[in-house]
């Protein structure tokens, strides 16, 4: 089966709905129709312009340009980490953290998947290192954001039971321990709901994807089963080690709490 | 144990420069001084929650050579306003306290089974007090440890301070605003004067 083919005049008919739709939020007056119009249009510049980089990196095949894109796409996903967070840890430690955690678990999954269970040759063959990496690496910031912002904001928020606890004698992990452990489910939820719903309440986009593309079911399935499964190792981790030196940062070596290590609110 | 004496060594907070202050076992020093004049702050540099300058020695034991909760758990702080974490007053306790202390203070034994939601200014001051003495401290810092209790019970609560400081031999510092309670309690006062302290009698009647 051939994939039909889809021309941007096609692909206009679909933007004159989201029109619609902007027309409609701007006559409610919810004042988004302008955010809505922008995140559109980013859409459409964003993914053309990786339809283009994805053609040259398919074409070279090799491993120096996938590192390349790997690192770039890290590194976004780190700013976007740091982006999402109310009260962000200052000096450089919210990126730090944030892109050390996804650079950890993500790209070990990821290299793993590759070498030990799907093995394409090369094992970085584009096609396959990209977008797994991709959908590693969108989750896993999701998770880390996630975790982070709740550890930062909640931390704040209890400072004063956290203090009571430390005069008390506690150790800081202790004195945090609650705090922590709610940021790490927090990080973990999404990934446990998207399992516990596949294919029942929302049939996967990467499933979908080859399903349209001429894949049988049965192997799409199998696909859809190990990326999820990476998904949720590379969550998993990558939220574990970020909250756990999250909330090391929280403290100094005297086990203070140093919440002037954290940025003033942004809204 | 044997009992040591709390001796700050030029310390210096916020406004405060280079207080050094002694306090013998069994000794309680009050501290006293206008809002914002760094009461507070002085015991939290002396617990070390806040970064200061200076050392605080309990005994030989220097508070820079302790690990931070090593320290804490021997010099207790109490704040004014106590907080809670757990859904009862009996999981912030290590070993749950005996009836005869619970009612010294005022509790019946079945305290420890109250919500914490339900409890009031008074019995938080009350109960945090009890909670930080239970953990065997070596020496105490009390913030206001009657602030926010009735006449009655505020007498209750110092006799009860006074008798557990003595019979612990604990040195402390207790930060206090009643000109009657610094007579009743302390054998030395200090009151915070701009960047240092200053020896007041402890009546001024």
């Amino acid at each position: 089966m051939q994939v039909i083919d889809l021309s941007w005049w096609q692909l206009a008919l679909a933007a004159v709905m989201v029109v619609v739709l902007a027309g409609c939020t701007a006559a409610l007056r919810l004042g988004m129709s302008r955010s809505l119009l922008i995140a559109a249009l980013r859409t459409v510049v964003q993914l053309a312009l990786v339809g283009l980089v994805l053609d040259a990196l398919f074409a070279a095949e090799r491993l120096v340009w996938v590192a390349l894109m790997a690192m770039a796409m890290l590194l976004i996903a780190g700013r976007e980490v740091m982006a999402r967070q109310k009260r962000r840890l200052l000096g450089g430690w919210a990126f730090g953290i944030g892109t050390l955690s996804m650079f950890l678990s993500s790209f070990t999954v990821t290299v793993l998947t590759l070498t030990v269970i799907i093995g394409p040759e090369p094992w970085y063959l584009p096609q396959y290192a990209i977008p797994l990496l991709g959908m590693l690496l969108g989750n896993t910031m999701t998770g880390v954001a996630l975790a982070l912002d709740r550890l930062t904001d909640t931390a704040w928020r209890q400072r004063q039971v956290i203090e009571n606890r430390l005069m008390l004698g506690e150790p800081w992990q202790v004195a945090i321990g609650d705090i922590r452990r709610e940021a790490m489910r927090s990080g973990l939820m999404p990934m446990i709901n998207a399992m516990a719903a596949a294919g029942v309440v929302s049939l996967p986009g990467m499933m979908t994807g080859q399903i349209l593309a001429g894949t049988a079911p049965g192997l799409a399935v199998k696909y859809q089963i190990l990326i999820m499964f990476a998904i949720t190792l590379g969550t998993g981790f990558g939220t574990l080690a970020a909250v756990a030196a999250g909330s090391r940062r929280l403290f100094d070596a005297r086990e203070r709490l140093r919440l002037d290590r954290l940025g003033s609110p942004r809204s | 144990m044997s009992a040591d004496s709390l001796r700050l060594d030029g310390i210096a907070i916020g406004e405060l420069a280079a207080i050094s202050l002694a306090v013998r076992p069994g000794e309680i020093v009050c501290l006293s001084g206008a809002s914002g004049s760094g009461k507070s702050r002085l015991l939290r540099a002396v617990a070390d929650l806040e970064p200061h300058a200076g050392e605080v020695w309990l005994g030989e034991q220097a508070q820079s050579q302790t690990p931070g909760h090593a320290w804490r758990r021997q010099v207790m702080l109490v704040p004014a306003e106590s907080h809670w974490w757990a859904e009862t007053v009996g999981e912030h306790f290590i070993d749950p306290p005996v009836t005869a202390e619970l009612a010294a203070l005022g509790f019946g034994p079945d305290t420890l089974e109250w919500q914490v939601g339900r409890l009031s200014t008074g019995e938080k001051q009350r109960l945090g007090l009890l909670r930080a003495v239970s953990r065997e401290p070596r020496a105490l810092l009390l913030d206001e440890p009657t602030a926010n209790l009735d006449d009655a019970s505020r007498e209750r609560v110092e006799a009860w301070l006074v008798e557990r400081i003595r019979v612990r031999q604990w040195p402390t510092l207790w930060v206090a605003h009643d000109h009657d309670q610094i007579a009743r309690v302390a054998s030395r006062h200090w009151r915070i004067v701009g960047a240092r302290l200053e020896e007041e009698p402890v009546s001024c009647r």
